[in-house]
């Protein structure tokens, strides 16, 4: 029933799409795996992760796969498409471009996801110390974190890996791929390490400290931002 | 300053702490802890006429930095000269560590979130799956022990061939029965091979007990003494995904 609607947006990705694979080996066969691997990770919702993918496409080799994966996250960053193909979870999934986000929101009409600090920095320490204990966390944070693990666990970001082989056994918290997915992650890995964001607060804090002794502060956000981007295949 | 505005920012002692330095522009390794503590007492003075109920832990917090500053006050005890640290030393490493699990913090929140800035298909409903179920009951602990002294009951009495000494350790149990969930739900009897021993039948309870008492595990009936359907409570297509992830390393 949305077939009308959508007529014309189809017509202006088969035309990129021709053009793209012009300059391919196997024209027919990369438009075809393409075009493919775009219904199923419509279809899916969920990240699909490559082995799923293969399984689902016996006929292909999974390098060709890889690749056309690939030409296609880049076709939609290049063509500025409304939807992202991204490597999430240890998967590969379609998501919403961020520049539309408040269209979308609108539509869905749903109440804004809130991360409170005390949820990102309970998180934070979460994640990069798992498994860990809520008495390393509080110790970490200084404060009390029993009802935001509750939340966390709740909103399944957080859940229970199992029991320290310590006195009185705590329980042992771990991040859940839902976090992984919420954060755009591909994987634990593709955290920028503990070291290196020490290492960007620092010299934030030089930054800022410098500023105010110049007297004349502009706004701290643009600096702010951290040189993300750089490593994500280093780590991995 | 506007420290009515502040407050609400402040996520402990930490980080009251590090705004404190940050505000006099001091560095963390150097911190004048005289004026900090007052500063930071000042602070608690405050909370206290604005009538916020005060977290115990700003008050631990208070103590350290007096204890701390008193001890800088202290003349060098002759004698042991170099032997004493600098009194501030194990707050910088604290103040420092939790410096840089704020920069995490602040990084995951300048990431794209989903449902907040960008958007997948369908997301799913966090209480789907108890909707599709709607009139599963969820059991209690006790209501499995129950269901255990059934399936007791159906072993035979005397088993002169059961063996003592064999212990089978409930941490080995705990992947066996994940892994059969992995696959589907799984009805409770069946976990157990009524030709196994009394032993091996109370380690595999006791391991079930435990995936469900830390929610890995839900145990769900249909009806009063109906069978008991137990599934994974984390959701099976992330188990899945984990199960693919080493597709990732070539």
């Amino acid at each position: 029933m949305e077939a009308e609607d959508e007529a014309s947006p189809l017509e202006a990705a088969d035309e990129t799409t021709d053009r793209a694979s012009d300059d391919a080996p196997d024209g027919n066969v990369s438009k075809r795996l393409r075009s493919i691997l775009e219904s199923l990770l419509f279809a899916a919702g969920d990240p699909v992760p490559l082995g799923k993918l293969a399984q689902v496409l016996p006929g292909y080799e999974r390098r060709d796969i890889v690749r056309t994966l690939n030409e296609l996250g880049e076709e939609y960053a290049r063509e500025e498409r409304g939807f992202r193909l991204q490597q999430v979870a240890g998967g590969y999934q379609l998501r919403t471009t961020r520049a539309n986000a408040e269209f979308v929101k609108v539509l869905l009409a749903q109440r804004p996801v809130r991360l409170t600090r005390a949820a990102l920095e309970t998180l934070a320490v979460v994640a990069y110390r798992q498994p860990v204990t809520r008495p390393e966390i509080e110790a970490i944070r200084g404060v009390d974190v029993d009802a935001v693990l509750t939340t966390l666990s709740e909103r399944r970001l957080v859940r229970v890996l199992g029991r320290k082989d310590v006195v009185g056994r705590p329980l042992l918290y771990g991040t859940t791929p839902e976090f992984l997915e919420t954060f755009g992650l591909k994987d634990l890995a593709s955290l920028p390490t503990l070291e290196e964001l020490g290492a960007s607060a620092d010299a934030l804090e030089r930054a800022a400290a410098e500023l105010s002794a110049a007297a004349a502060p502009p706004s701290p956000e643009e600096d702010a931002v951290p040189p993300s981007g750089t490593r994500e295949e280093a780590e991995s | 300053m506007n420290p009515r505005f502040q407050l609400d920012i402040f996520e402990g002692p930490l980080d009251l702490l590090l705004h404190l330095i940050k505000k006099n522009e001091v560095d963390v390794h150097d911190i004048p802890i005289a004026l900090i503590t007052d500063q930071y007492l000042a602070y608690l003075g405050l909370f206290e006429q604005l009538n916020l109920d005060l977290a115990g832990e700003y008050l631990v917090m208070a103590a350290t930095l007096m204890q701390i500053k008193s001890r800088m006050l202290l003349p060098a005890v002759e004698g042991e000269p170099e032997e004493d640290e600098d009194p501030r030393s194990e707050l910088v490493q604290q103040l420092e560590e939790y410096q840089r699990f704020r920069a995490a913090a602040g990084q995951l929140a300048d990431r794209d979130v989903l449902d907040r800035d960008v958007f997948r298909r369908s997301p799913e409903e966090p209480d789907s799956e108890t909707r599709e179920l709607p009139r599963l009951r969820e059991l209690e602990l006790a209501d499995l022990v129950d269901a255990l002294r059934e399936v007791l009951k159906r072993l035979p009495q005397d088993n002169p061939h059961e063996i003592l000494g064999e212990r089978i350790p409930i941490a080995d149990r705990i992947p066996v029965i994940l892994e059969r969930l992995r696959e589907g739900d799984v009805e409770f009897a069946s976990l157990f091979d009524e030709r196994s021993s009394r032993r091996e039948l109370v380690s595999t309870f006791l391991a079930l007990l435990e995936l469900v008492k830390i929610r890995a595990v839900r145990a769900l009936q249909l009806e009063r003494f109906g069978p008991i359907l137990l599934t994974l409570a984390v959701p099976r297509d992330a188990v899945v995904s984990l199960d693919f992830k080493d597709d990732y390393k070539g």
